[in-house]
């Protein structure tokens, strides 16, 4: 009876709002994913630059989604960027060229080798899953960099052929259909992306995140939830890999290399782990600042971008977006 | 057969080496520091500066490549290591890798990006014909001093008041500071003597190993492998470690070329799968 009582009135008196709050989508990112399309406009001659950012950012929000969110440390996200990246691009070589096809082959694939490494990369504590995630990436680009007979190693895969999507727009030089529809799968999964995050399984992710130790005391399943979006992101970074390979239409080893996820560490600190517009925000400023960099020696490139790493970890720990919203908080 | 696994125990001593001193920040104290490969990389291109720009004999470039990287451990565990002791190990994966990427762009920017050359002395020219087992007189070089250095080590980390003091600072160091052991010198030492070692075995490695700006990253998975299945900060399991993995990777490359890394990668795995605390381990921190 007291029990009962107990259970009924803490949920008469639990306050809902503040979630309900953070989930209402707020007047500037409506602005943010309307500037978007406008991309289309502003700047017509660098349509594949932005269909690039697309896919990176969707590929950042998979890191995000693991590691900003759930808190498992993973350097091996290349594993199933490149897993997406071979399974669209092997179809599209064998006659399945159909891009959404593909997309969810592709989807499934990382997602079937993200559970099942999942068992593997959860055991551990945090020096364990670092190493088991690199470990599985750096087999996969050992074993893509010698099945050349079916990956075609450094030179990639031969003949591929990418039909039109949905039968009608086929990918040009210009890149105009890979913008639209890296745009349109970029916005579509970074959606179920933010209801995700604001669902239950999302909040007690980020419980499992504050104290792993405690959560079970509130029934919740840390394993299986964790299982779960490690599956998800590998999901994400399995569609990221295929837009990469389809929009591209090619596929070569270097998606699986190490220095891929050293980036999208990078990227997803720069912008702020734990929000996903930090993973956008992050992209976006990361790679443009590369592209207008390009002339300068790659190496030099490499060179900045670790002391700006070591400058974030030191002064900046919530990047970009995590930076302006205390700023925001500050003046109000 | 015989002389695939001496090569073997050769290049493993060169891990040993470069890895022992991460045993001791990664395992004991727990901090990931990714970027150690950076101080043997450092003291391989020493070691080739010495040699050739300033004409000194390789037994003398080789103890001061160690001394320099010995000392730029100093100075980085004084300024920037030491602030992320107690930091997220995410935190620390992230400043490694950054450390990691200006080390190489560094080294590029100096050295370019070929395969730094290095002549030996003559007296370590050679080899000696057994039956069976040809022994390269500088792969027994490297057996040998391997084998001195562990030994040194093992009895500085049990019986030196220096090793008493690290083993109490790692063990507990809220206790360790209770009794006026200096936590933060003991470990800016055991930081340096491990970048000093790693500095050493970058310095003999590069005839082995090979020198570029990749190495660091090349090989950070082998160092590693070392700590996480020799088990934390204990020496003789970084030594059966680092061998074992000698061993298999000599062999590998003599006996299936064509399999690459791979196989290295899968005992790593199947280890950490088996033994999350490492061979002789003792507990993982955290």
């Amino acid at each position: 009876m007291a029990g009962a009582w107990l259970a009924e009135s803490t949920v008469a008196r639990f306050d809902r709002s503040g979630v309900a709050r953070a989930a209402r989508w707020h007047p500037a990112e409506w602005a943010f994913w309307l500037l978007a399309p406008a991309a289309y406009f502003a700047f017509p001659h660098h349509l594949v630059f932005v269909s690039q950012i697309a896919i990176t950012a969707l590929f950042c929000v998979s890191l995000d989604l693991i590691l900003g969110y759930a808190g498992i440390l993973s350097l091996g996200q290349t594993a199933f960027f490149g897993v997406g990246a071979y399974t669209a691009g092997l179809l599209a070589s064998h006659g399945v060229g159909d891009p959404l096809l593909g997309l969810l082959a592709a989807g499934a694939c990382a997602a079937i080798l993200g559970f099942t490494t999942g068992f593997l990369v959860l055991r551990g504590a945090d020096l364990t899953r670092l190493m088991v995630t690199l470990g599985i990436a750096m087999m996969l680009y050992e074993a893509a960099n010698k099945l050349t007979s079916l990956t075609g190693g450094v030179d990639g895969i031969q003949g591929m052929k990418v039909e039109p999507l949905l039968g009608r727009f086929g990918f040009d030089l210009y890149g105009r259909t890979a913008f639209w529809y890296s745009l349109v799968m970029l916005f579509t999964l970074f959606w179920v992306a933010r209801r995700l995050v604001h669902s239950p399984l999302g909040l007690s992710l980020r419980g499992i995140h504050a104290n792993a130790a405690r959560m079970p005391a509130l029934g919740t399943p840390v394993d299986w939830r964790l299982s779960a979006i490690y599956t998800i992101g590998a999901a994400y970074a399995g569609v990221a890999g295929a837009l990469l390979a389809q929009t591209t239409q090619f596929v070569a080893v270097d998606v699986l290399a190490f220095p891929r996820s050293a980036d999208l560490l990078l990227i997803l600190v720069l912008g702020g782990a734990g929000t996903l517009y930090g993973a956008v925000v992050g992209t976006i400023v990361f790679l443009t600042a590369r592209h207008l960099l390009s002339d300068v020696d790659p190496q030099y490139w490499q060179f900045w971008m670790g002391a700006l790493l070591v400058l974030i970890v030191m002064f900046a720990r919530d990047g970009l977006v995590g930076s302006v919203l205390r700023l925001v908080r500050r003046i109000r | 057969m015989l002389t695939v696994i001496f090569d073997g125990i050769a290049s493993g001593m060169l891990l040993f080496l470069i890895s022992v001193g991460l045993s001791v920040t990664l395992g004991l104290m727990g901090f990931v520091n990714l970027a150690h490969g950076a101080f043997a990389m450092l003291g391989g291109y020493v070691c080739v500066m010495l040699l050739n720009q300033a004409q000194l004999p390789f037994l003398a470039a080789v103890p001061l490549a160690a001394v320099v990287a010995g000392l730029a451990g100093i100075v980085l565990e004084r300024t920037l290591y030491r602030r992320l002791y107690g930091a997220a190990h995410l935190d620390q994966v992230l400043f490694s890798i950054g450390l990691l990427l200006m080390a190489i762009g560094a080294a590029h920017f100096f050295f370019g990006d070929q395969q730094q050359p290095v002549v030996l002395p003559h007296f370590l020219h050679g080899q000696i014909n057994l039956p069976g087992l040809d022994i390269g007189i500088y792969r027994l070089f490297l057996v040998v001093t391997g084998l001195a250095i562990a030994a040194g080590l093992e009895l500085l980390v049990r019986r030196t008041p220096f090793g008493a003091r690290l083993r109490a600072a790692v063990d507990n160091a809220t206790a360790a500071r209770g009794v006026g052991i200096d936590v933060g010198s003991v470990f800016t030492l055991a930081f340096a003597l491990g970048s000093a070692l790693a500095g050493l075995g970058g310095a003999l490695g590069i005839e082995v190993l090979g020198l570029d700006p990749g190495f660091p990253l090349k090989y950070i998975v082998y160092f590693l492998i070392v700590v996480a299945v020799g088990g934390s900060g204990s020496i003789k399991g970084s030594l059966f470690a680092a061998i074992i993995l000698g061993i298999a990777d000599v062999a590998g490359k003599y006996y299936v070329p064509q399999a690459g890394a791979f196989a290295i990668y899968a005992v790593m795995i199947a280890m950490l799968i088996v033994r999350p605390e490492g061979l002789f381990g003792r507990r993982l921190a955290r």
